[in-house]
């Protein structure tokens, strides 16, 4: 794929300023998502998956900013820092502004599915009413217009009596009812893009099975590009293209679906994959990954991923790998953070192999990451 | 029995799903099932219905010239301009006692004024001053609270410090003088500025009860829904901040409106609110105080139609909260 992406991230930072120091959720990670591609962003809890996805819409809230990278939307700055003549950073000119981020960006070009169906619907306004009110708002229709519209909508994502369903409340759905109306408004206004952040999380296997059918749909259907942000490896494995792999802010593989679970190059990914139930294996046989993520406030030196890690060596507590080329699958790079591989020429081989129990070694309190 | 069917049948899903908990119907029957709310609403329900009677029927009178003894109210509220007749003493009988009194009349049921007006359609009449008085400057209270309190929560940081130290600076002042204090400076005794002012000593109890409510909700998914969608601000508050903030406050409201007419009350008996020859039961009792000795039946009156129309209020308002209290079961 040579064409432009239709959203590229570059070094993306974002960072929390609290009492307790600055907590670095998003710490420089870059991807890209190509038109009509699912590109997963997978992670444990406090990875910074959800900081990172809401950061392309500006939507971090205050302690939290964006303090660095760039966003670039079909060709558009939507975040951009440059370097002023004073060599303070400061914002691009050409970078959108708040309004014009809230008008053309959010809804109408990038749409957001949240995790929890039952929180995210107003629950003192009927359903169709939310629905015909979001695309009244984006799309410029009329009322009587929007709520064919809605009500078509409601088909198109599989509610039974769209139109009886249109006047009843949030409460009287269940949770994957919830999570397609939520689909649908997303969905509403035709975005090149839907955030789907952990959609299917909160709802039982079987509906979680149903909505990415659901969903694998309609994206065959409008050509829309998602980001779905996971923990779920099965889920990846089910609907994604491309997947990027979090660990503590940073971006640790970057690889096509296939490649990425047949060939997985970083450690922290098989031992994502190693911790994943499966029905063949009993629970005795799981393999959950050593230690708890340490906490973003102070990350471990050198790779991030060391204290934890199977392969780490001593080198591993000294150089910080930035993700590099290690193979190419479909003309797609697959990038890997880790110092064994030979893109890095670190003295990995040599190095003696780090002694002890990882649990021990691991950095900070223990306590939960900054997300 | 009955009691065990009722479990039954509550606890039961129907195929229409199972019964909503919120909702004006719900609320409602809630208040229904529940004696003293009832209660309360049946003397809001007839307070309202006098005064709508009495605004009509001054307003009315007016345009048909002289229903009832027409020089006794028509200076009842000045809702339309219209010249004020000064009350003419001399045609009805001063000082006549209730009609239960050996020297009563059933054409005075509560007897006259020094003045000969007929009682009872002076607190008929009051009650449309009480009421309008209650409602209006518990409404103003409740949308500047809301609309204070709901952007100081929603904001947070300097917007909402400063905006709250404000509001807890106009909170620390003692409501009826304040009010006094306010009428004054606006330009002296009258109804409405008294109105105005006991609005104005309210809308911090307001914006701290919607504050603190806009505190849990706007950290609700569905806000961070809107905002991912690129909903105005503006429209944020409006539709999804506020309406899921305000059952609190309606409790409130009912109850203050009860406050608010007491506050009133008391401030035309203290000469700040409405003026003679206007109906209003505080100042009917500013008038009749000084004639306590001689026929205390001026002052129970008005002082009885206070004390029922606030219960009311009250037992209405207490209903209310326990009927949209989720956590309070049948």
């Amino acid at each position: 794929m040579s064409s432009e992406p239709l959203l590229r991230v570059e070094n993306l930072k974002t960072q929390f300023f609290t009492d307790a120091g600055t907590v670095r959720a998003v710490d420089g990670i870059s991807f890209e998502v190509y038109e009509g591609e699912i590109v997963g962003l997978v992670g444990e809890s406090g990875a910074g998956k959800s900081v990172a996805s809401m950061s392309l819409l500006r939507l971090v809230e205050r302690p939290g900013e964006i303090v660095g990278g760039e966003v670039t939307y079909k060709g558009e700055t939507v975040f951009g820092l440059e370097e002023g003549p004073d060599g303070e950073l400061r914002e691009r000119e050409e970078m959108l502004s708040n309004e014009a981020v809230r008008e053309r960006i959010r809804g109408n070009e990038i749409a957001v599915i949240f995790q929890d169906p039952m929180e995210s619907l107003n629950p003192v306004f009927t359903v169709g009413g939310q629905l015909r009110e979001v695309i009244e708002l984006n799309r410029g229709l009329s009322k009587e217009a929007a709520r064919a519209e809605a009500i078509e909508m409601l088909r198109e994502v599989g509610i039974p009596d769209p139109e009886e369903r249109y006047e009843e409340y949030p409460h009287q759905f269940s949770g994957g009812m919830r999570q397609r109306v939520l689909i649908a408004m997303a969905l509403a206004c035709e975005p090149s893009l839907i955030v789907a952040d952990e959609p299917t999380t909160a709802l039982d296997v079987t509906v979680e099975g149903q909505i990415i059918d659901l969903v694998d749909e309609l994206q065959a259907k409008y050509d829309t590009s998602f980001i779905w942000v996971t923990h779920d490896m099965g889920v990846v494995a089910e609907i994604c293209d491309r997947v990027n792999v979090m660990y503590l802010g940073e971006i640790v593989e970057q690889a096509p679906v296939d490649e990425l679970f047949h060939d997985t190059k970083h450690p922290y990914t098989r031992a994502l994959l190693n911790s994943m139930p499966r029905p063949d294996r009993t629970v005795a046989e799981l393999e959950p990954i050593e230690g708890v993520m340490p906490e973003a406030i102070s990350p471990p030196s050198g790779c991030r991923f060391h204290p934890r890690c199977p392969d780490a060596r001593e080198v591993c507590r000294r150089v910080h790998p930035e993700p590099e080329e290690v193979a190419r699958a479909d003309s797609h790079p697959h990038n890997a953070a880790c110092l064994k591989h030979d893109a890095f020429d670190v003295g990995y081989d040599g190095s003696a192999p780090l002694e002890g129990d990882p649990r021990t070694t691991a950095g900070g309190s223990g306590g939960e990451g900054g997300e | 029995m009955a009691v065990g069917e009722s479990q039954l049948e509550s606890g039961t899903e129907s195929d229409e799903g199972v019964e909503a908990r919120v909702g004006w119907r719900y609320t409602l029957a809630r208040i229904a099932d529940d004696t003293t709310a009832r209660w309360g609403l049946y003397i809001v329900a007839v307070v309202l219905l006098v005064a709508l009677y009495a605004f009509v029927d001054s307003n009315l009178s007016r345009l048909t010239l002289g229903a009832v003894s027409d020089y006794t109210f028509a200076n009842a509220i000045p809702i339309f301009d219209h010249p004020t007749r000064i009350p003419d003493p001399g045609e009805g009988r001063a000082n006549v006692p209730p009609a239960f009194h050996p020297e009563g009349t059933l054409e005075y049921p509560l007897g006259t004024d020094r003045n000969g007006r007929d009682y009872f359609t002076r607190i008929v009449y009051g009650t449309q001053v009480s009421v309008m008085v209650g409602l209006i400057s518990t409404v103003l209270g409740l949308v500047g609270g809301t609309i204070i309190g709901a952007v100081a929560g929603y904001y947070g940081g300097a917007i909402d410090d400063v905006l709250m130290r404000a509001i807890e600076t106009l909170y620390s002042i003692p409501p009826l003088i304040l009010v006094i204090v306010f009428t004054v400076f606006v330009g002296g005794a009258n109804i409405w500025y008294a109105v105005l002012g006991v609005g104005l000593a309210f809308v911090p109890v307001f914006a701290r009860i919607i504050r603190s409510q806009v505190l849990s909700v706007r950290e609700m998914d569905y806000i961070e829904a809107a905002r991912a969608a690129g909903v105005r601000d503006r429209h944020i508050i409006l539709r999804h901040v506020v309406p899921n903030s305000f059952a609190p406050v309606l409790v409130y409201a009912t109850l203050q409106i009860g406050v608010t007419i007491l506050i009133v009350a008391g401030l035309s008996f203290l000469g700040y609110g409405a003026q003679p020859p206007t109906p209003d039961w505080g100042q009917m009792l500013n008038t009749s105080h000084g004639y306590m000795h001689s026929n205390i039946w001026l002052s129970i009156w008005p002082g009885l139609a206070i004390v029922i129309t606030i219960m009311g209020f009250n037992l209405f308002g207490d209903g209310l909260q326990d009927a949209l209290d989720p956590r309070i079961d049948d």
